[in-house]
This record gives structure tokens, C-alpha cells and sequence, in this order.
């Protein structure tokens, strides 16, 4: 099993005397720290991958693990759209990974318009204004 | 319905609560971290005098204060919305909505994000990602990595790292683009690196520090700059090499690294390949400003103070009646200004809640005077105009208030 803790610090000290909470990542069962959020603890067992882009498919991990970038949402306890960073575990939290999505309206990056003038163009084009 | 909500637990929010406890109004302060504290919980660096400042030992004495005085703190909260009602102001959040008379908006900062091709792959994280992972987490990052980006934050944060035992191959720029800018120019990262050379152990840096202040010297600097870095603490500094690629299919396995000339172009054939399993990078700092723009806060562009701020006096009032800001998200500064900030605020907070209480406009004048002490003491300055920078949004605050 991976262990990335940082047991031992030059300043800030031995790290000691922590509780262990378990809880679930797509099914399997992985121990963190209390205080340790869903993004550390996986971490902390080897884990980086947090869910897939949802129309791609595309692997992704945390960005900024302050809450601003939402690139770590994962699902818990059944809740879409959770930061990982800044969700602390509990103890039996069902986490599981951001999944593809299904894509109805499915189009090519060359179809997209460049600028806001060709946006309406297309849109107009079917006569139905934008709102 | 509170005297005052208090949006951010940083420093700046901590202190203005204890500031506003201390003449008994009724508080709240919510933060949407799981723990108080915001960035400073992180901060992990030596003083020139060689002291520590460990942003855990700072939090906690903030803590103990607001704790002793009763400070209603709720972490875990997100507020996500603002309105201005007849008495005051509405803080909408995960958790319900707050009702409060006065607000003060202290959300700090937030990291400006440098796309580089490959920086969705897992493994690829800011800088400050890593700060709280390592010193507030203390899990490690990575097992070798690369920081791309030379500025006072990420040389600080790589510090960090190597304290950590986390270990780093380098740190370089990234490759120019229309976003990466002045971070990708050789010549402007020489400025900035003058600019926190007193807190490098390296001769050559220190050296840099008492002569480049001249423009001429640092052109020559980076003219003349080592093919294998200026080390700082053991690890190579480039500034004439850039990262132009991060390479893997699930997560991070290298990234590509190439010498750039002294204005940023790339050489060609000087790519090289080096393995890594983690990428920090590094795109500075902003104001985190935007629930103060949902209230109609009027704003003013300063890149001096990192970027749009809300438009505020010296006493950390804006031109909104009952709306006050404090900290990073009033420009981008050390966390001791954000300290001394919040004090100030909270003090102007109290004076709009109790009018002629005691002694409060003296103590204001002390809190302002403070603030600039400890602005003018700072070991760490994320921007030399930052005294500029003040004046122009004071500036801006009178002008608004005249039309
Ligand atoms: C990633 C990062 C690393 C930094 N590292 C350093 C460093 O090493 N040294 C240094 O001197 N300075 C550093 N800084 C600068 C830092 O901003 C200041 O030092 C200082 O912490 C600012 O204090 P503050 O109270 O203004 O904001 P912060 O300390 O950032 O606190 C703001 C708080 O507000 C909360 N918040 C934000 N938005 C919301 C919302 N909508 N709802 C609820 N809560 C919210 C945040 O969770 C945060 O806890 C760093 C900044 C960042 C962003
Ligand atoms: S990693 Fe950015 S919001 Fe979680």
C-alpha cells in the first residue's frame, strides 16, 4: 500500500497521535486522518485520479485543493458535483469518481463558433433568437 | 441578525472578529475551508533574522483569541450569494442565509491559472496545491517534480517542498503564450527574483540583490544567466529555460523543457526530456473579489494590488454603507498585512456599529499607522509599487465619493 504521509517534519514536527477514519472510493474501502479531506486522503494512499472529464473521458485530479477551480468534484454519498478538497471524510463516506457523461448534442470543436457576432449568426440562421 | 458576518477565516477575517468581540458585537465569522485559518495555514517560511513563521503556531494564537471571546465561527460554508436588504445585508450560503447589518468580505486571494499544454493531467497542481498538501495536509505531492514559474511565492513554496523531503529537479518559466505573459519573459522574472533575493542563501543571488538594481545589470544577469541555474537552497533556478510541454497519458510522466532566449523565444532543438511525477505551477496571485462585485461594489483595476479590487478607503470601508473588506482581496500581500488589516477593519466596524464608542477613532488612527508598519517592515512583498498601488484605489474611494 502507498504511504505519502509526511510522518516526520524539521519544523513543523513529528505527525502523531491521528485518528484513522475509513472510508469508500468507487467501492473500495482506503483509511485517511480525521481532518484529512477526500483530496489528501486519497492522496495519501496513492490515489490522484479523481473522476474523468465528462465528455472526453479525459483523467483529472485536483488543480488548486483551495476550493476555487472545481476540477476535483467527485460524488459522496450520492451527491454529485462535491469538492474533494474541501470536503473533510467521515467515517463509512461512500466517495466515488466523476463519469463520463452521455452527450446528446454531440459536436466537433470545428463546429463551435469563435466569437459571440458568430454565435448569433448560427443561431439566427435557424430563426430561433437567443435568450 | 447579526452586527457583522464575517466572509473568510484568513487572517484578515480572524483578526477584524476578535477586533469586533473585543467591544461585544455580535459575530459571525463562516469560511468555507474544513478548518480556519485560509492561506496562512500553509505558510512555512524562514525571516532574514532566520525566525520561522509557521502559519500553524500564527493561526493558532488567532484561534485562542477569538476562542477566549467567544467568536461564533462556522467552517465549511460556502457563501455563494449577497444581497442588500432594508437593514443590512443577506449572505447566502450552502447552509442557509445569514442576516447581518454589516459584512466585511476578507476572501484573499486566489491563483492566477497558466495553461501550458498537458496541465489538465493528474499530477499537474498550482503551487499553492502543494503548500496546503505538504505543511496543512502533510501528504506528499509526488516523488520528483518540476515548478514552473519563478516568483517570491513558488521560490518560497518550493522551499517548503525540499523541507518536506519532497524533492525537485528544478524550477523554470513557462513557454511564452498570449496568457503566460510577463511570466514567460526572462527579463521581467529577473526583476521579481531582485526583488526576493534576500532570501536566498546564494551569493550570486545576494550579490544580484545589492547590484541589480540597476536595469543594465539585470539585463546583463539575464544575458549571462548560468546554463544551469542559479541555485537557491541546493535547487537550480532557471530563468533562461521553459517548460513547453507536460507529458502522460493517465497522469504526469515528464515534461519537456527548452532554453529560451533572453526575451522569451524558444531555441530550437533544445528540447529535453525529464521525468517527473508531479508539475507545480505558478501564476501569481489575484484578489478573490467577486461576492463583492454580486453586491454592486464598485471596482478598480490596480496591478499593483494584483489585479480588480473593490473600491475602499484607508479604513477598509467602501463606498457601499456597511460593506467592508479586508486582506488579500483589498490587494496582494503578506498574511501580517492581512493581520493588521483585519484589526483595522474590525475597529472601523465597531465604530459604525456603536458611533462614539470610547476611544475609537484614536485606535483607528493607531490601526492605520500600524498597517503601514507593517506593510514598510514586510520581508515578503508580492509587488514593489504596492505603496502606489494604495494610494490609487484611496484615490479612486474620493473620487467616488464626490460624484
Ligand atoms: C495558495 C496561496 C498560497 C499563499 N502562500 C503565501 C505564503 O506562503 N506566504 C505569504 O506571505 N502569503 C501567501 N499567500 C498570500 C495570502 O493571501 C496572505 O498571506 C494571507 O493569507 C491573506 O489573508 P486573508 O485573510 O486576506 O485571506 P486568506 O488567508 O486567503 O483567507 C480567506 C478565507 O476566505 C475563505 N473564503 C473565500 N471565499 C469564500 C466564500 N465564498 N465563502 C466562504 N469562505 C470563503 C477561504 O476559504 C479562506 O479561508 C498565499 C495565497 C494563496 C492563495
Ligand atoms: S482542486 Fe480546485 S476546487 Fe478542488
Amino acid at each position: 500500500m502507498t504511504n505519502n504521509r509526511i510522518t516526520d517534519h524539521p519544523v513543523l514536527g513529528k505527525l502523531e497521535n491521528q485518528t484513522p477514519v475509513k472510508f469508500t472510493f468507487d467501492g473500495t474501502t482506503y483509511t485517511g486522518f480525521e481532518g484529512d479531506t477526500i483530496a489528501s486522503a486519497l492522496l495519501a494512499n496513492g490515489i490522484r485520479q479523481l473522476r474523468v472529464h465528462e465528455e472526453t473521458g479525459a483523467p483529472r485530479a485536483i488543480y488548486c485543493n483551495i476550493g476555487h477551480c472545481f476540477e476535483c468534484r467527485v460524488t459522496v454519498d450520492d451527491t454529485d458535483g462535491v469538492r474533494a478538497c474541501m470536503t473533510t471524510i467521515r467515517e463509512n463516506m461512500k466517495v466515488d469518481s466523476g463519469k463520463l457523461q452521455a452527450v446528446p448534442f454531440k459536436s466537433k470543436p470545428e463546429e463551435w463558433p469563435r466569437t459571440y457576432a458568430e454565435f448569433e449568426k448560427s443561431s439566427k440562421k435557424d430563426g430561433v433568437p437567443h435568450v | 441578525m447579526y452586527d457583522v458576518v464575517i466572509i473568510g477565516a484568513g487572517p484578515a477575517g480572524l483578526s477584524a472578529a476578535i477586533a469586533c468581540r473585543e467591544s461585544n458585537l455580535h459575530v459571525l465569522v463562516i469560511d468555507e475551508f474544513p478548518k480556519p485559518g485560509g492561506r496562512l495555514l500553509g505558510q512555512l517560511h524562514q525571516e532574514p533574522t532566520g525566525e520561522w513563521w509557521n502559519g500553524i503556531e500564527e493561526t493558532k494564537i488567532l484561534m485562542d483569541k477569538a476562542t477566549t471571546l467567544n467568536t461564533e465561527i462556522k467552517c465549511g460554508i460556502s457563501a455563494h450569494h449577497i444581497e442588500k436588504t432594508d437593514h443590512g445585508y443577506s449572505v447566502h450560503t450552502n447552509e442557509g442565509v445569514f442576516e447581518s447589518e454589516n459584512l466585511l468580505i476578507a476572501t484573499g486571494a486566489a491563483e492566477t491559472a497558466v495553461p501550458i499544454p498537458g496541465w489538465t493531467l493528474p499530477g499537474v497542481m498550482s503551487i499553492g496545491a502543494a503548500q496546503v498538501m505538504t505543511n496543512v495536509h502533510r501528504v506528499r505531492v509526488g516523488n520528483k517534480g518540476v515548478v514552473v514559474g519563478v516568483n517570491v511565492l513558488s521560490a518560497a513554496i518550493a522551499r517548503e517542498l525540499q523541507l518536506a523531503g519532497v524533492e525537485l529537479h528544478s524550477m523554470a518559466l513557462p513557454a511564452s503564450n498570449p496568457v503566460t505573459k510577463n511570466h514567460a519573459n526572462p527579463r521581467k522574472v529577473m526583476e521579481g527574483l531582485v526583488r526576493i533575493a534576500h532570501l536566498a542563501p546564494s551569493a550570486f543571488i545576494r550579490f544580484g540583490s545589492k547590484f541589480a538594481k540597476a536595469e543594465w545589470v539585470r539585463n546583463i544577469a539575464v544575458s549571462f544567466y548560468p546554463k544551469g541555474g542559479v541555485k537557491m537552497w541546493g535547487m537550480p533556478i532557471h530563468i533562461r529555460k521553459a517548460i513547453v510541454q507536460i507529458n502522460g497519458t493517465e497522469k504526469v510522466e515528464s515534461v519537456t523543457m527548452c532554453d529560451i532566449t533572453a526575451d522569451g523565444e524558444i531555441v530550437k532543438g533544445s528540447e529535453k526530456i525529464i521525468e517527473v511525477d508531479f508539475v507545480c505551477i505558478a501564476g501569481g496571485l489575484y484578489p478573490l473579489a467577486e461576492l463583492a462585485s454580486v453586491i454592486g461594489c464598485p471596482f478598480q483595476y490596480v496591478e499593483e494590488l494584483g489585479g480588480h479590487v473593490p473600491v475602499h478607503n484607508e479604513q477598509m470601508e467602501t463606498p457601499l454603507e456597511g460593506l467592508f473588506v479586508a486582506g488579500n482581496i483589498t490587494g496582494i500581500e503578506s498574511a501580517k498585512v492581512a493581520r493588521a488589516q483585519g484589526t483595522l477593519a474590525g475597529l472601523s466596524i465597531v465604530k459604525q456599529k456603536l458611533r462614539d464608542h470610547k476611544d475609537i477613532n484614536a485606535k483607528i488612527q493607531q490601526a492605520v499607522a500600524n498597517v503601514q508598519a507593517v506593510r514598510d517592515a514586510a520581508s515578503i512583498q508580492f509587488h514593489p509599487g504596492i505603496d502606489e498601488g494604495r494610494k490609487k484605489i484611496e484615490s479612486a474611494f474620493e473620487e467616488y465619493k464626490i460624484s
